[in-house]
């Protein structure tokens, strides 16, 4: 496939890893924002081929895996409300909540739809007029537009049945504060490239002088991680904190302009709680009071439990880079894919969930 | 989950810019996209599709620029050390 294999030709990944050798002449700590780098990382092995200085650790951008307890239980308990049905991406089916998952849920009885795209559940809508459809919307700045879109189709087509669980977060405000974090450790961070689609990197500019770390743009494939890495290790050596653009076939710095219109129309930014990490200013986005009538907490009244954490589960610290998945006692032994303690086990995202999955030899 | 995957447009669907639909490829594998976000996109470009939305039309000249670039460095690894 054209715009995918180039980007996945192991000459060049060793060339740049070459390259990372030659450059690098200390050790430095780089990490890269998404779940699905931190994946991609693990499968095609590349943190193997970096030299022994450069570690690569492991941010938040797994959106499954920081949607807090409380929106998960709030989701289950509008999948078991009877005339409702919980149509959601197949990521967040196995996510547990404080008592179960929606997969369970749905073994149970609760009607639970898995989508593909958020027009999927518009459609849904449409064909079943007798029930409420709402969409469980999970996902960073990548996802929003597609839903939005889906809001706003909704009220063209007039459908009075269909409504959004926004559990959307932001990747800037979450950065800050983990670079903010006084235990802070991380010295250069490789940027979600589809983030950056929409949203560009204008944001990360301030975040980038305030704190004194490189930020690189990085895409998805092998040798976009490896260059992404290359460029991050070049900046740090030269002692610049400035933000380059590794993924500029997809990325331009000012984002996607349409998309970013339409959201800023209907969406707001809102405190929001991180599962495992707290509550985080303004890194969250609700619809605006304009589009409140599709918003699912304000149509169905739900009420606003707070829910603690299991004790065992160190995922907060694994998704703010400060621990690797396997230095958690349960990995691999009381957290399992099968048996999750918590979401980055079983999140394709999640960070627990690579390491199980390429490398067992941390079990 | 903010998987985007790169396909080519093979076909428009319809003319309004709003709701306008592609059936775009995936080395073989036709699917529906949005192309809302990317009203300039035209059949034979590459689109980013994430969740049924085109994000982005790849960019053919960086995407030249930056394997370029790869191979520049290519050339650096065999040349003397």
């Amino acid at each position: 496939m054209r715009h995918l294999d180039e980007y996945r030709d192991a000459e060049r990944v060793r060339a740049l890893a070459a390259a990372v050798s030659r450059a690098a002449t200390r050790p430095w700590r780089i990490m890269e924002i998404c779940g699905g780098q931190t994946h991609a990382i693990l499968r095609f092995g590349l943190d193997q081929l970096l030299p022994p200085g450069i570690e690569l650790v492991h941010g938040p951008g797994c959106p499954v895996c920081v949607t807090p307890l409380e929106l998960i239980d709030r989701a289950i308990e509008l999948a078991q409300t009877p005339g409702v049905v919980l149509a959601s991406f197949g990521d967040m089916l196995r996510v547990p909540g404080s008592r179960t998952d929606l997969l369970a849920a749905r073994a149970r009885g609760a009607k639970v739809a898995m989508v593909y795209s958020p027009l999927d559940a518009v459609r849904m809508a449409q064909e079943k007029h007798d029930q409420q459809i709402v969409f469980f919307a999970v996902g960073f700045e990548t996802t929003v537009p597609g839903v939005a879109l889906a809001v706003r189709e909704a009220r063209r087509r007039g459908l009075r049945n269909f409504s959004i669980l926004s559990a959307h977060v932001l990747v800037p405000p979450a950065l800050r504060a983990i670079l903010g974090s006084p235990s802070s450790r991380i010295q250069g961070v490789l940027a979600a490239g589809h983030v950056c689609t929409v949203e560009g990197y204008e944001d990360y500019e301030p975040l980038a002088r305030e704190f004194g770390v490189p930020v690189v743009v990085t895409g998805f494939e092998p040798v976009d991680l490896m260059q992404g890495i290359l460029m991050c290790v070049r900046l740090l050596e030269q002692g610049r904190s400035a933000v380059e653009n590794q993924y500029s076939r997809a990325v331009r710095r000012e984002g996607n302009p349409a998309a970013k219109a339409l959201v800023r129309e209907m969406f707001e930014p809102v405190d929001r709680k991180w599962r495992g990490i707290g509550v985080i200013p303004l890194s969250g986005l609700a619809l605006r009071e304009e589009w409140k009538e599709f918003d699912a907490e304000r149509r169905f009244a739900l009420a606003a439990a707070m829910v603690e954490e299991p004790t065992a589960c160190i995922s907060g610290l694994v998704l703010q880079g400060a621990k690797k998945p396997f230095e958690c006692p349960e990995f691999g032994r009381g957290c399992t894919p099968e048996r999750p303690l918590g979401a980055p086990m079983v999140s394709s995202e999640g960070a627990c969930a690579a390491y199980y999955r390429y490398s067992r030899s941390h079990v | 989950m903010c998987l985007a995957i790169p396909g080519e447009i093979i076909e428009i669907l319809g003319d309004d810019p709003l709701t306008r639909m592609a059936r775009v490829s995936f080395g073989g594998v036709v699917r529906e996209a949005s192309l809302a976000y990317v009203p300039e996109a035209k059949p034979g470009d590459y689109v980013l599709v994430h969740a049924g939305f085109a994000l982005q039309t790849v960019d053919e000249a960086e995407a030249r620029r930056t394997l370029e670039l790869l191979e520049q460095l290519g050339g650096e690894e065999q040349g003397p050390q």
